[in-house]
């Protein structure tokens, strides 16, 4: 039986999402040129006025926002209401740059949430349940934005936040924790840890978790899920847009909803900002139609995606968009060829080898020399030089036919890259262009 | 009869090795003999030692990856021919060499142990045995 945390807005039709977004959007942008005199001057610079927009039809005429924009409108630029209005800021990861803070009224907040429960009730989770939210809290949006929507559904929430990994395992079996929220390579940490201490899936009472905040592959997907015996779904979000909760998996596990009575998704050619057809691979864009303090009209978020309107077997109407492959600024440009590090993550995990890997990136003699350490395994050593020697080499000969380029691959001892307890820095880029 | 020789996987830079042998010297492990193989960026260091059992608990504590591998040890006397013998009666046996360390003297200084990894280590240890070629235990080994 599929849960919903707000049935008649997930199941709407079609027909009635769009008259929503029709209003909302006419609406948004009214409030945006009233009161962000930064985006009004680049509506005025394409010689819009709010008339202008009249349903989400002419969407595409309205000026795109980006990182550069956010930072250059830095703190208060992009604020849309009076700031004793607001009650929280959040601020972004700072994984790739100056920070951004994002501004969020009592009703920002209560929408990112019910966004979040939707989330928790996908995955089967309803007032019965416990959840361990093993986010960072605090600035970074994973904690508060998954503890919200857990109190939302009712569950029993248990804030570890992240770190202290073998306290987080005690937890989950002490009080039952049936559900878990933190990042993919965080669970991942947590399955190896529990190996470590000889527990097994069987020893743990989790059933579900909701992991994001990064990019994964599926290989990690089925590793996570055989390791804890529980069913892992994604979530995506961004701090820009309100955080984790933007879209969400539902038991289908084939790519996540998009909230759209609150966010308006289009795919974009990131070259051109060019609208492309659906189903078309591109840079996915999004519009907040009902937030009031930080309201964004069509942010580029630089991951690429593709999105689908399938009817899903869950019954939830709302578009789906598939797992980004990655953000358009985590891909690495190597001698000319686009690598996204889940692709070299979904090599390593078919050829045997562990999660737990560092791309290391640097230029030499002017060409792009790409080397992927990668940490050895009980499962995969053998006292055989020779017989590791293949795989290795097996290996390389995987990530060529991938990534249509050399690889160098070294293998390294176990424990010696950095574990993360948030998000996993995979990549190390010494070139100095 | 075979003895449980450890195969621990080391990267191939400065320090490694120094970091695997501390952690044997913290707990009083003696080694009996040490073998490296190695390519540019990793190798696997091959060890018998006295206490198998703890040797392979600490290494993992640490973090090193090891298994135990079967070997067989073969005493010989240290003269000439002494290991030409040995290997006539693995090569007329069929038997392959995959590789083969040895270790001289121990106590007594008239005698080597040699380490063979062979394909079958039961038939190398009937075939020597066979040839009166005296195969070392665990226990001798501990003890050489």
């Amino acid at each position: 039986m599929e849960q919903y945390y707000q049935k008649e807005i997930e199941t709407a039709s079609r027909e009635q999402l769009k008259a929503w977004q029709d209003e909302r959007l006419v609406r948004q942008v009214r409030h945006v040129w009233d009161n962000v005199p930064y985006y009004r001057k680049k509506m005025e610079e394409k010689g819009l006025t709010p008339e202008d927009i009249k349903s989400t039809g002419d969407l595409h005429k309205l000026p795109f926002l980006s990182k550069a924009d956010l930072r250059e409108a830095y703190p208060y630029g992009l604020l849309a209401t009076p700031l004793e209005d607001c009650v929280r800021i959040q601020s972004t990861s700072g994984t790739t740059g100056k920070r951004v803070v994002a501004f969020y009224t009592q009703a920002d907040i209560d929408i990112w949430e019910d966004c979040c429960a939707r989330a928790i009730c996908a995955v089967g989770g309803t007032k019965k349940d416990v959840c361990q939210v093993s986010y960072g809290y605090g600035l970074f949006t994973g904690g508060p934005g998954l503890n919200g929507g857990s109190h939302k559904v009712g569950c029993l929430t248990i804030p570890t936040s992240s770190g202290n990994t073998e306290r987080q395992i005690m937890f989950i079996r002490d009080l039952s924790a049936t559900i878990l929220c933190c990042t993919p390579s965080y669970a991942a940490y947590i399955g190896e840890t529990m190996k470590s201490m000889g527990l097994g899936p069987d020893d743990i009472p989790l059933k579900a978790g909701i992991f994001g905040a990064e990019a994964w592959s599926e290989e990690m997907r089925r590793d996570i899920e055989a390791t804890m015996g529980i069913k892992a779904y994604d979530i995506y979000g961004l701090t820009e847009i309100s955080g984790p909760g933007v879209a969400f998996e539902c038991s289908a596990q084939s790519g996540m909803h998009i909230n759209e009575d609150h966010f308006i998704a289009e795919i974009i050619d990131p070259d051109t900002g060019e609208v492309l057809p659906e189903g078309t691979q591109g840079e996915l864009v999004f519009s907040s139609i009902t937030k009031t303090a930080f309201p964004l009209l069509r942010y580029r978020t630089r991951d690429i995606t593709t999105l689908t309107r399938e009817p899903c077997p869950c019954g939830r109407t709302h578009v789906k968009m598939t797992k980004p492959r990655g953000r358009t600024d985590d891909m690495l440009i190597i001698r000319g060829v686009n690598v996204f590090p889940s692709q070299i993550e979904t090599v390593l995990l078919n050829h045997g080898y562990a999660a737990n890997y560092q791309i290391v990136v640097d230029r030499v003699h002017n060409t792009d020399t790409l080397d992927i350490q990668v940490e050895m395994t009980p499962e995969m050593f053998t006292d055989n030089l020779g017989e590791i020697s293949q795989r290795q080499e097996a290996l390389v000969g995987g990530l060529r036919s991938m990534l249509g380029l050399a690889a160098k691959v070294t293998l390294v001892e176990p424990k010696t890259i950095a574990r993360s307890e948030g998000k996993a820095v995979r990549v190390v880029d010494k070139r100095k262009i | 009869m075979a003895i449980k020789q450890i195969s621990v996987f080391l990267e191939n830079k400065p320090g490694t090795l120094l970091k695997m042998t501390g952690v044997l010297a913290e707990n009083k492990i003696d080694m009996r003999a040490l073998s490296l193989a190695e390519t540019k960026d990793f190798g696997i260091v091959r060890l018998i030692v006295d206490d198998v059992y703890t040797a392979s608990t600490v290494l993992k504590d640490k973090n090193f990856i090891s298994i135990l591998t079967d070997v067989v040890g073969v005493l010989i006397p240290d003269e000439p021919g002494g290991l030409d013998k040995v290997l006539r009666v693995l090569a007329g046996a069929n038997i392959n060499v995959e590789y083969m360390y040895a270790f001289l003297g121990g106590r007594n200084i008239h005698r080597a142990c040699m380490i063979f990894r062979v394909g079958d280590a039961r038939a190398a240890e009937n075939a020597l045995g066979t040839w009166g070629i005296k195969i070392l235990s665990q226990d001798e080994i501990a003890s050489f």
